[in-house]
């Protein structure tokens, strides 16, 4: 509110990133700046050529997230995610072989206390506590060895900004973005924490992420009514936990297991990492080749068994608790690997891109019930089959019942009557215009360049999709919409508003 | 390789770690002579900027309109998000907006409307081969937008909405609620949209407050992208220099006195977190002593190694979200703010936390590496403020918006490096004053263990939303 100017050219920025052409940024043109590179190790590099300014981003991107969370380690890739900022083996430590000693005695304790405390019967109180009073201590003794924020200390006094990482279901993703003269810094900031993280601050670190849990899912109506759709709409396949993990997992898991993860699934043939910026391929490939080619190799990580059963019937839930209402619908479809894929595409962009969209035009511009609708694919993943979702916030005095009514009318619509030429030819237009919108800068080229290569094992795939794009017809989507827009393919949840009652809460409230 | 090898081997007979990092080069920053934009004053009191960028084949342009929502009447509170809303979808007199949206969207184009607390805009993006057709949308909405009723009551419509889940979010109350006791409750700043404001706002209000701000010497107007300044130049020439001129719109003046000390708590019983935010008053940038204050933000919040993150999500694993600030606004003064989500059971030891780290700053010495690792973060890092054509537009539009010279940047630079650590204790210990701070805590009653008291005496804000008889949120009232 205060930069409120500020935040008004933001949105203008947004908006100006919407729209751009792929003429002069075609594949033909992206050839030229891009060099790519698997190393004898597996790691695959990819480096964009994009003079603009002496700046440079990175995005690595590791091919694992908490769907591969092992059984009761929810949240597990993700809570790697955090460590990999605690430093390595040389930074963030006053003598790291001394400390490699105090953290394995952490571990020790931890188990100790660990094995005592999951007893179901006859727990022994009086030793439990004895046992967390020996693994405070040990605590205690490896925090001694530390130097809190060393490694993004290093980073942020050379300029980077924008330090962050993200876990998704699928996969787990690293950047910043440096002055390009720090690039070789750079590169042995990434490369040692990839090889070389050490799990110190572990326990506090785990506190955090539960309060990552508590703010985005616990206490946050919608947040609470995702995590019951996803595990609702899923039976076997872990699509159906939170990525943050389930509180009492998440609160269990231990450094040794954050460990075994790391090993697993941070080897160098399972991880992307792409470059953007002002930066020359001849130059600075030698320099990737000397920091990242020290990653030790290892075997690609088993590729999931697990395959989500088709479903047999509608599942609901409903939420009744004192918060607006909200609905929201998913049908599972096939992963991004389809020949359909464009297609979903197709129809959520019909359904929802802007005012001219299905679902704002019918339930926001004419029936007036919603304020806001719509219908997309990709949650809660990608890499696996995932839901073909729509949701529509009520307007006030408008219920969700009302929503799901309008919802299903109009995929009733899109599986009797093909789409208009005009609609079809939007979606194609404003697929080939937000194609760039991600290009306009370092991050958003290194972002989509590594996805790509990642997914497709192939960054040209990102211009390629546009012929499929182009293919799309109108009977595909009626054929697609058929396929998948079955009742006993649904799942949906919503919140109706139940006033609290008032005696029950009387008690506790402090007024 | 072999040469970081080499030297952690001539390290660790010195020390016991190695530091293989310090070895590595740090060549100069290839040189970077950012492009201006071209600034044109019309004899009118319009002013354009035009920045010419060749790398993609777009063109974007914004009109940014003097006037936002500090300068509506309170009683029509959310006037402007109403007319930024039904401005772009009544369209102009002779396309309606929904035959606007099936023209722009065909080409993958967007001319959109925005209002803000203290302006409002039109812009357009669009392909190179389009600008024409798209800036002559642009301009028609600006000169000859048709407000009409139905796409008012559409825009009410979305804006109860927002207030009847405003109180959804607990981050959000807080950040509201915060606002609220450092500008006070009435302030042009903080006032909220109630339901009987947004209802009393009519379709002539929305052109008499279009008449009053869109006058030519209330817009600036800027233009980023692939076309030849001197071509732009003439056209937005031609479209602008027939505006009349009117009453410019200057910041309005409202005293502050900070917030009234004490301990403040909203009861949400659905969170099993609490946010904590404790504020006071900050300051304006054209403040002299901005810089040093900077310099001081950055110690104490200003990354992964700043004193409060290191301390209170760090060191004791208290929180995920933490972050603060000294800040500073460009025409009124900024809010000071320190803000953490906990657990409810930690609510207390948080706040503490806090607290204890915002009285370090006027006791704890600042150290010559804190300093220097404070201004080599925002002096490494600054070429990100204009590593871009677009990034140079904006703050140059800035700049010209608030009337701030046009070598603020580089001004600000130089500033930043002679700050040294007696300036920034001295100005720690003017501006920090504990003594003048409210906390306020959004949180459930039923989960917090120590009790708030204890941080002083309590006062519960009500944040009931008020709705009018007859109108209630499905299944009751707005709580």
């Amino acid at each position: 509110m205060t930069f409120s100017f500020r935040s008004a050219l933001c949105s203008l920025a947004l908006l100006c990133a919407l729209a751009v052409s792929a003429a002069a940024q075609d594949l033909a043109s992206f050839e030229k700046r891009i060099t790519t590179k698997v190393l004898p190790n597996g790691l695959t590099l990819i480096v964009c050529e994009r003079p603009e300014a002496p700046v440079f981003s990175f995005w690595t991107m590791v091919n694992a997230g908490d769907a591969n969370d092992p059984g009761g380690q929810s949240g597990l890739a993700h809570m790697f995610e955090h460590l990999a900022f605690k430093g390595t083996k040389d930074i963030g430590t006053t003598d790291y072989a001394a400390e490699k000693v105090a953290l394995a005695k952490v571990e020790e304790t931890y188990a100790a206390y660990d094995a005592e405390y999951r007893k179901r019967v006859g727990r022994d109180e009086t030793k439990l506590k004895q046992l967390k009073a020996d693994f405070d201590a040990a605590v205690a003794a490896a925090q001694k060895y530390v130097i809190p924020n060393e490694f993004t200390e290093i980073a942020e006094k050379n300029g980077a900004t924008g330090i962050n990482a993200s876990t998704s279901l699928d996969s787990t993703q690293y950047f910043w973005s440096m002055p390009s003269n720090r690039f070789e810094l750079w590169a042995y900031l990434e490369s040692d924490r990839i090889m070389n993280p050490v799990p110190r601050e572990f326990y506090k670190e785990r506190e955090v992420v539960m309060e990552e849990r508590r703010m985005r899912s616990d206490s946050s109506p919608v947040g609470r009514m995702l995590e019951q759709f996803l595990a609702t709409a899923y039976v076997a396949h872990p699509y159906g936990r939170p990525g943050v993990g389930w509180a009492s997992e998440l609160s269990q898991i231990t450094a040794t297991e954050a460990d075994v993860f790391h090993k697993t699934y941070y080897v160098p043939a399972n991880i992307v990492i792409g470059v953007a910026g002002d930066l020359k391929a001849a130059t600075v490939m030698p320099i990737l080749e000397k920091y990242f080619g020290r990653i030790p190799t290892g075997p690609l990580p088993e590729e999931m068994t697990t395959v989500e059963p088709p479903q047999r019937s509608e599942k609901t839930v409903t939420i009744r608790e004192a918060t607006q209402p909200f609905y929201i619908e998913g049908y599972h479809r096939p992963d991004y690997r389809d020949p359909d894929d464009a297609v979903y595409d197709a129809i959520g962009d019909i359904f929802s891109n802007g005012r001219t969209s299905r679902l704002y035009r019918s339930l926001v511009r004419d029936q007036q019930i919603a304020v806001a609708a719509e219908g997309f694919s990709g949650f809660p993943g990608v890499k696996y089959p995932g839901l073909f979702s729509f949701l529509a916030v009520p307007a006030q005095g408008h219920t969700p019942q009302q929503m799901r009514d309008a919802i299903h009318k109009e995929i009733d619509k899109l599986k009797t009557t093909p789409v208009t030429d005009d609609e079809l030819a939007m979606f194609k237009t404003r697929s080939r215009a937000d194609l760039l919108r991600g290009l306009a800068d370092n991050q958003g080229l290194a972002e989509q360049l590594v996805a790509y290569q990642m997914r497709y094992g192939d960054w040209r795939e990102l211009f390629r999709q546009l012929d499929r794009i182009d293919k799309v017809s109108k009977a595909d989507i009626q054929r697609a919409a058929n396929k998948i827009f079955l009742e006993s393919n649904r799942t949906s949840a919503m919140i109706e508003f139940e006033g609290p009652k008032a005696p029950a809460q009387a008690a506790g409230g402090a007024k | 390789m072999t040469a970081v090898l080499s030297l952690s081997t001539v390290c660790s007979v010195h020390a016991q770690q190695a530091q293989p990092w310090k070895s590595i080069p740090i060549p100069q920053l290839n040189a970077f002579h950012p492009q201006q934009p071209k600034r044109i004053a019309l004899p009118n009191g319009v002013v354009l900027f035009l920045q010419e960028d060749h790398e993609l084949p777009f063109v974007n342009g914004f009109i940014e309109i003097r006037g936002g929502s500090r300068d509506v009447d309170p009683a029509k509170a959310g006037l402007v998000g109403l007319y930024a809303e039904a401005w772009r979808t009544s369209g102009t007199a002779t396309k309606n907006g929904d035959q606007l949206d099936d023209m722009l969207e065909a080409k993958a184009a967007k001319v959109e409307t925005n209002g803000d607390i203290d302006s409002t805009s039109v812009g357009w993006s669009c392909l190179k081969a389009d600008e024409d057709q798209v800036f002559a949308i642009a301009i028609d909405l600006l000169l000859h937008p048709a407000f009409d009723n139905q796409k008012l009551e559409l825009a009410k419509q979305g804006a109860a909405a927002e207030i009847v889940r405003r109180n959804e979010d607990a981050g959000g109350i807080a950040a509201r609620e915060a606002e609220k006791l450092v500008y006070g409750a009435n302030s042009i700043y903080t006032r909220e949209p109630e339901i009987a404001t947004i209802g009393s706002v009519t379709v002539d209000d929305l052109k008499k407050w279009h008449d009053r701000t869109v006058v030519a010497n209330n817009i600036i107007v800027g233009v980023v992208g692939d076309f030849d300044a001197a071509q732009m130049e003439q056209k937005l020439r031609q479209a602008f220099e027939p505006m009349k001129k009117g009453i410019q719109l200057v910041a309005p003046s409202e005293k502050f006195s900070g917030p009234k000390p004490g301990v403040y708590f909203v009861d949400k019983q659905d969170v099993n977190q609490s946010n904590i935010w404790i504020v006071g008053l900050g300051t304006e940038r054209k403040n002299p002593d901005f810089y040093a204050l900077t310099v001081m933000n950055e110690i104490f919040s200003g990354g992964f190694s700043s004193r409060l993150f290191q301390k209170v999500r760090t060191q004791l694993g208290l929180a995920y979200s933490v972050e603060g600030a000294y800040g500073a606004s460009y025409d009124h003064p900024g809010i000071f703010r320190v803000v953490a989500g906990t657990k409810s059971a930690s609510t207390v030891d948080a706040t503490q936390a806090m607290l204890k780290e915002i009285d370090n700053l006027k006791t704890q010495p600042f150290t010559e590496t804190e300093l220097q690792n404070a201004k080599d973060q925002i002096l490494n890092s600054f070429i990100f403020r204009y590593d871009s054509k677009e990034k140079i537009l904006f703050e140059q539009v800035k700049l010209e918006f608030f009337s701030y010279p046009p070598d603020y940047l580089d001004k600000y630079r130089a500033a930043i490096e002679k700050v040294t650590t007696a300036d920034v204790e001295r100005v720690a210990k003017k501006y920090i004053d504990p003594s003048k701070l409210a906390i306020l805590v959004v949180g459930n009653s039923t989960e917090l263990g120590t009790p708030l008291d204890k941080l002083g005496k309590v006062e519960t804000i009500d944040i009931a939303i008020p709705m009018p008889a007859g109108m209630e949120a499905p299944g009751g009232k707005g709580r």
